[in-house]
């Protein structure tokens, strides 16, 4: 009996028992669904933060204070210490010390009450220069941006984030008017481009939710004596993203001689980038994907086991089928491939139903949820092909039992 | 042990380059021709646990091609025991069964599944048919597993139903032919693959008395036209129409004498 026929035979079989085989597949479809919407989903958010990301400036580099050591002894944790200061900032702008900085741009930061009229708002306040802007790559909806004469000058002048904007003034246009920042008033120059709700930025919270001083009005308004001429951060641009590399080497060598430390190890400050940020959401995500791909796998295996129990159900209520096709003349190999094609017809069949359900619902899921569905072709065609492993995997023992199956016994049987 | 050897592929050869489906007695037989069946001493001992029944208990005889045999015996006289080593369904615990030449007490499931395909046509008292499939898909059957490609089938399977009276029923499925009917369907399909042994075990035993009178009349006339049948049953009047009568029980042939002598008579 050749290869052809013995299909033939195999689908006549799952035809000839529709409902049985239809759950069969429903089972098997669920599985694959579950599996190319999981991974799909994983797919998606991997890739929406990886381009938020390269949004923020993947050639960006930051650098932060070192940990402080009290006099008794209580470590600070990284950040605490007021290390970096203005100069160094002014130090990494040089062209000729570090020729891969494209610019430098350093920040305070302080959580304020903000108060206009009767409305008041706790934001994140921010002290920096002009290069902000295109170190962060922002843009502005209306104004300006703080301009070098604002730093020197110590114009009392602010700009702000656009959900700060809103909850501050609602829908008035903000521009033009004044804001109280601890008990001085400045006056709104611009407000910035929304870039997104969430962001993995190490910078703020939330990116839209900030205000941008001068760095010079900031030091004199928030901080106090010494802490005057220190910044939180240091923001680094690298000439581009080949360089950024280049860029580390300039900036970590660069703060290290200028304060004064031989070891890199005892260094006082850290430099951590976008890329690193990246890579660790990156992960985090390939954790999650892992997780809900196992959680589908659970699924198909399940479904796997249904196809195996529908199966030996199968060859138990076909005995007398079995038994007769044996008394006129099916060899057990020929009953085992029977089994076997109507196994993987099943398996196939739920899988290519499960992945175009699975492609259905990755388009039209995210209306209804607020997270994307990447679907890769490797994964459709992976979960088909595992289906069809199933399918066979599992037909392997119900189809030995049936090839097995004496032919008196199986006659006699009622 | 041997092989099915050229024996069986001539066989498969004859089927498939044999025209009709039955052959039309010659008269002409060779002089010293091979018995279709040669039982000698054969043993059947089923066991369970520490028990063990002999169903069959050293059973010797000959069936000579174009007999017409009835097996009878009262139920529990290893009737069907018989029936199913005779039908290759199983195997005896000793002595030697021969099909057509060949020893069919050693042989492989593999090699018996080839000998019930290629050797005998089962007719059964459930008359055992796959009710999804029309009365020609059904006939085809043994045909498929024997590698005839799918015309060549249809053909044959068409031709042995029109033998059995039912060329105008070939695409009613069994659920919708009486009982008889599909009895004869069962012929159709014993008689297909051109058999050496058409084996009926109780093919009266679920019919009417018009359907089985109707189903012995199709069984007579095959007989007639060369066939050897085996007809197993515990009905006398039912073994009355066969030309000899093979009385069996307790495991024991009673009349084993006059079957082998009668062997020749025909």
């Amino acid at each position: 009996m050749n290869i052809l026929e013995t299909f033939r035979t195999g689908m006549e079989a799952v035809v000839a028992h529709r409902l049985r085989s239809a759950l069969t597949v429903l089972g098997i479809m669920i599985g694959i669904t579950a599996v190319i919407l999981t991974v799909g989903l994983g797919e998606g958010a991997q890739q929406q933060v990886s381009s938020q990301i390269s949004a923020l400036g993947s050639n960006l580099l930051t650098v932060t204070p070192g940990s402080t050591t009290s006099s008794s002894g209580i470590r600070g944790g990284f950040g605490s210490a007021s290390t970096l200061t203005v100069g160094d900032a002014a130090a990494l702008t040089s062209k000729v010390v570090a020729p891969d900085i494209g610019a430098v741009a350093p920040a305070t930061t302080s959580n304020e009450s903000l108060v206009a009229g009767t409305s008041n708002w706790t934001t994140t306040v921010v002290g920096t220069d002009p290069s902000w802007l295109t170190v962060r790559g922002r843009t502005l909806t209306e104004g300006r941006f703080i301009v070098n004469n604002d730093v020197a000058t110590k114009a009392n002048v602010v700009v702000l984030g656009a959900t700060t904007a809103q909850e501050l003034f609602g829908f008035r246009d903000p521009v033009g008017q004044s804001v109280n920042i601890s008990g001085q008033p400045m006056s709104v120059i611009g407000v910035l481009n929304t870039v997104g709700s969430s962001s993995t930025s190490s910078t703020a919270s939330n990116p839209d939710d900030q205000a941008i001083l001068p760095l010079t009005t900031a030091s004199s308004l928030l901080f106090s004596g010494a802490s005057r001429n220190s910044v939180n951060q240091i923001l680094i641009q690298a000439t581009s993203a080949n360089t950024l590399s280049a860029a580390y080497q300039e900036a970590d060598a660069e703060l290290l001689s200028l304060h004064g430390i031989t070891t890199a190890t005892a260094a006082d400050f850290t430099i951590t980038s976008e890329a690193q940020i990246l890579s660790t959401a990156t992960s985090v995500d390939k954790t999650l994907t892992v997780l809900l791909g196992g959680v589908a796998g659970i699924s198909l295996l399940v479904g796997g086991i249904g196809v195996m129990n529908i199966m030996l159900v199968s060859v138990t209520e076909r005995i007398r089928e079995i038994g007769l096709r044996k008394a006129l003349g099916a060899t057990p190999r020929v009953i085992r491939r029977q089994f076997l094609v109507e196994a993987s017809v099943l398996g196939t069949v739920g899988g290519i139903l499960g992945a175009l359900l699975g492609l259905i619902g990755a388009v039209v899921l995210p209306h209804f949820i607020s997270d994307p569905i990447t679907i890769s072709p490797v994964a459709a065609i992976g979960a088909i092909a595992i289906a069809i492993g199933i399918g066979i995997a599992f037909g392997v023992y119900p189809a030995g039992r049936a090839a097995r199956l004496a032919p008196i016994d199986a006659l006699r049987s009622e | 042990m041997t092989k099915p050897d050229s024996t069986t592929r001539a066989a498969a050869g004859r089927i498939e380059n044999t025209g009709p489906v039955w052959v039309e007695p010659t008269g002409a037989y060779p002089a010293v021709r091979t018995p279709v069946i040669e039982a000698h001493e054969v043993w059947k001992t089923y066991r369970s646990g520490t028990l063990a029944v002999d169903a069959l208990r050293g059973v010797t005889f000959e069936i000579q091609a174009g007999e017409y045999v009835a097996v009878m015996g009262p139920s529990g006289s290893g009737k069907s025991t018989l029936m199913h080593i005779l039908g290759c369904l199983d195997v005896p615990t000793s002595g030697t069964l021969r099909l057509a030449g060949e020893d069919a007490s050693a042989m492989t499931e593999e090699e018996l599944a080839h000998v019930r395909n290629r050797r005998i046509g089962f007719v059964f008292q459930q008359f055992n048919l796959l009710a999804s499939m029309s009365a020609w898909r059904n006939v085809e059957l043994p045909l498929l597993y024997a590698g005839v490609d799918r015309p060549e089938r249809k053909r044959r399977a068409l031709e042995s139903l029109d033998r059995v009276g039912l060329k105008d029923r070939v695409d009613h499925r069994p659920g919708e032919l009486s009982g008889g009917q599909q009895q004869r369907v069962a012929i159709a399909r014993a008689l297909v693959t051109n058999p050496d042994l058409i084996l009926a075990d109780e093919p009266t035993g679920n019919l009417d008395s018009a359907s089985a009178a109707d189903v012995m009349h199709l069984l007579d006339e095959l007989h007639r036209s060369g066939r050897t049948i085996v007809l197993i049953t515990h009905e006398a009047e039912v073994a009355a129409a066969a030309g000899q009568t093979m009385r069996i029980r307790d495991g024991l042939i009673l009349d084993a004498e006059a079957i082998v002598g009668a062997g020749a008579g025909r």
